[in-house]
């Protein structure tokens, strides 16, 4: 699924990064604890998570993420933009509940990691 | 290549700028990206460790063509119970250290796991040292 589709689909923004057509993920996993997050081997899913602080972007640079979906309609602080920025990682605020916007882009076709 | 990173318990803001350098470095040097994860999940979850757990401690990566091995010495309270830490879930973790994430339990098991070779040492009122050994080729 194209990250433009996923936006769409939930009513969302992106706040930083580019995105060009080709960019798309097939797999998400949603969670508030950045622990859970680091146990994933793999690499090419879309973080959702409701914490709206710098060390989930830490979290995404660590796990090697490209795609970070902030949900409940969390406003990041400034340096969690910046550090999105410098390490090229795309953020996409959305302003449904983390089941909301699960369901619909599981709905979608959008698979989970596990 | 040895780098060194002086870490401030507390400082949740700076937390994983250690890692970030680390996987800078590593990147730099060409290492393969699953490997890179390893390396720096582990290291991560070990500093986050440090920052919530320490008052204070001293990281150190010797990175060389065969491993990467990664030391970090805390001084803090210590573990009484490794065993009972490395288990999934245990966690003494504060309400603050919960709100940035963090604080499941999956830290000490999370950074085994990684490890190639893992070591942790701790001595109750003085502090923790956590080894760890990924090989690279």
């Amino acid at each position: 699924m194209t990250i433009h589709e996923i936006v769409s689909l939930v009513q969302g923004k992106i706040l930083c990064g580019n995105v060009g057509e080709k960019d798309f993920v097939d797999y998400c996993f949603a969670s508030d604890l950045m622990s859970d997050v680091l146990t994933v081997r793999r690499s090419d899913f879309l973080l959702m998570t409701g914490l709206s602080n710098i060390q989930s972007i830490r979290t995404a640079e660590m796990s090697d993420l490209k795609y970070v979906m902030l949900v409940r309609g969390k406003t990041p602080p400034q340096p969690m933009i910046e550090l999105a920025e410098e390490n090229g990682i795309v953020l996409i605020s959305c302003p449904f509940s983390m089941f909301k916007a699960s369901g619909i882009l599981y709905q979608a076709g959008l698979k989970g990691v596990f | 290549m040895d780098l060194s990173f002086h870490i401030q318990g507390g400082d949740f803001t700076s937390a994983g700028t250690a890692s970030s350098q680390v996987r800078r470095t590593l990147k730099e040097l060409g290492v393969d990206a699953a490997v890179i994860k390893r390396v720096v999940v582990a290291l991560y979850e070990a500093e986050v460790n440090i920052v919530a757990h320490a008052y204070k401690g001293i990281i150190t990566a010797e990175i060389s063509p065969e491993r990467v091995f990664l030391q970090l010495v805390d001084e803090g309270p210590g573990i009484t119970d490794i065993e009972k830490a490395m288990t999934p879930g245990f966690s003494t973790a504060s309400q603050e250290v919960r709100e940035m994430g963090f604080g499941a339990g999956m830290g000490l098991p999370n950074i085994c796991r990684n490890a190639d070779v893992f070591n942790i040492h701790s001595v109750p009122g003085k502090g923790t040292t956590v080894e760890i050994t990924i090989q690279i080729k």
